[in-house]
C-alpha cells in the first residue's frame, strides 16, 4: 500500500488542481486527473522523503482560520501604514527561537509569517534553531516574538509533530 | 457600474506599474530591483485579470498563469544567484 | 448586486495592487520595502482573481474556479520570494534602517 500509493494526501490535491486547471467537472477528467495525481508523486518519490501526518484536523481548520484572518488583516495594516507613510515606521529586526524541528513545520511557519501582518521571514541559522524576522513597525519585539509563538508556532507543532515526531 | 469601476482600476493598475519601473531603474541594489521586477509581474497578472473581465474573454487567464509561474522561477534564480554567484550547484 | 460586488472587488484590488507598488516608491530602505509587493499586492491580484472567477461563473452559467489556482500558487510563491529576496539582501549585507540582526549561532541556509 505504502509503496504503490506513496502520498494520498498529495493524489488527491493533484487530482483537485486538474480539474482546476482544465476548469470542467466529467468522469473522464477525473480518472485523467487521479491517474496523474497516483502518476506523479509515484516518479517523484525520490523528492519526497517526509510522511506528511496530520493530526489534530480541528486545530488545523481553526489554523487556517487564523491564516485567512491574519492575511485580510495583515494587508490592510500594511497598506495603511505605507499610506501614512515612512516617517513614523518603526521597523526591527527580530528573532524567534524555534521549537518546531521538521522542515515542514519550520518551511509552513516561515511562509504564514511572510504573509501574516508586516513581518517577513528572512533568514533561518545554519542549526534550524533561530528565524530571523523582520518587521515593518513595531514597538515592542518581544510581544511580537510571543505573539508568533503563540498564534502560529503552537497549533503547527499540534498538528504536524506531537507524539512520534520521527514520521 | 462595472463599466465605470474598470477604467479606475486601469489607471491605478497603470500608475502601480510606473512605480515599480521607478523602482526598477532607480535601484539602489540588486535586490531592489529584483523585488521591482517581481512586483512587475504581478501587476502583469492584475492588469491581465483585469483586461479578461474588460473583454469577457477567459483566454487570458492562460497568460496569467504562466506569467505567475515563470515570475517565480526567475525571482528564485536571480536570487540563488545573488546568494551563492551560480545558479545551479 | 452582482455589479455592486464585481465593483468592490475590482475596486478593492486595484487599490491594494496600487498601494503595494506604492510602497516601492514611498519608504526609505529594501527591507520595509518587501512588505508592500508582499502582502497589499498579493491580496490585491487575489481580489482581482476572485471578481474574475465570480464574472465568468456568472456569465457563462457554469463554475469557473481556475482562477483559484493562480491566487493559490500567488499565495505559496509569494512568501518564499520574499524570503529569498531577504536572504539575499542580508548576505549582501544591504543598507538597512533597523539594527542588524545577531543570532546566538551559524550562517544562513534556506528552510
Amino acid at each position: 500500500m505504502r509503496r504503490l500509493l506513496p502520498h494520498p494526501l498529495l493524489t488527491l490535491t493533484l487530482a483537485i488542481l486538474w480539474l482546476l486547471l482544465v476548469n470542467q467537472f466529467s468522469a473522464g477528467h477525473l480518472v485523467l486527473g487521479l491517474l496523474l495525481g497516483w502518476l506523479i508523486p509515484l516518479l517523484t518519490s525520490a523528492f519526497w522523503p517526509e510522511h506528511v501526518r496530520i493530526r489534530h484536523t480541528g486545530v488545523l481548520l481553526h489554523y487556517l482560520a487564523v491564516f485567512v484572518y491574519d492575511i485580510v488583516r495583515g494587508s490592510f495594516q500594511v497598506a495603511w501604514l505605507i499610506l501614512k507613510g515612512p516617517a513614523r515606521l518603526k521597523p526591527a529586526f527580530v528573532v524567534v527561537p524555534l521549537e518546531l524541528r521538521t522542515d515542514l513545520g519550520i518551511s509552513l511557519l516561515a511562509n504564514t509569517i511572510s504573509l501574516t501582518p508586516g513581518t517577513v521571514s528572512s533568514r533561518l541559522s545554519a542549526d534550524k534553531r533561530t528565524l530571523v524576522v523582520h518587521t515593518l513597525n513595531t514597538d515592542d519585539p518581544e510581544a511580537l516574538v510571543a505573539e508568533i509563538k503563540q498564534r502560529y508556532e503552537m497549533p503547527l507543532k499540534k498538528i504536524f509533530e506531537e507524539e512520534d515526531r520521527a514520521c | 457600474m462595472l463599466s465605470t469601476v474598470i477604467p479606475i482600476a486601469y489607471a491605478l493598475v497603470s500608475l502601480a506599474f510606473v512605480f515599480s519601473f521607478w523602482r526598477l531603474l532607480k535601484g539602489p541594489d540588486a535586490p531592489d530591483r529584483i523585488l521591482a521586477l517581481d512586483t512587475l509581474y504581478v501587476n502583469t497578472i492584475a492588469l491581465l485579470v483585469l483586461l479578461g473581465i474588460h473583454l469577457g474573454n477567459a483566454i487570458y487567464f492562460e497568460a496569467a498563469l504562466l506569467i505567475a509561474m515563470m515570475g517565480f522561477v526567475g525571482t528564485v534564480a536571480l536570487c540563488k544567484y545573488l546568494l551563492r554567484g551560480d545558479i545551479i550547484e | 448586486m452582482l455589479d455592486i460586488l464585481l465593483s468592490i472587488l475590482v475596486l478593492t484590488g486595484a487599490i491594494f495592487t496600487f498601494v503595494g507598488s506604492l510602497g516601492l516608491v514611498r519608504l526609505r530602505d529594501f527591507y520595509t520595502r518587501l512588505h508592500g509587493p508582499t502582502k497589499a499586492t498579493t491580496l490585491g491580484v487575489g481580489c482581482l482573481l476572485i471578481a474574475s472567477a465570480v464574472y465568468f461563473s456568472v456569465r457563462d452559467e457554469g463554475v469557473s474556479l481556475h482562477e483559484v489556482l493562480v491566487t493559490l500558487f500567488l499565495f505559496i510563491t509569494a512568501p518564499v520570494s520574499a524570503h529569498l529576496l531577504a536572504k539575499a539582501a542580508l548576505h549582501l549585507k544591504v543598507h538597512s534602517l533597523a539594527a542588524e540582526p545577531h543570532e546566538a549561532h551559524g550562517e544562513e541556509r534556506t528552510p
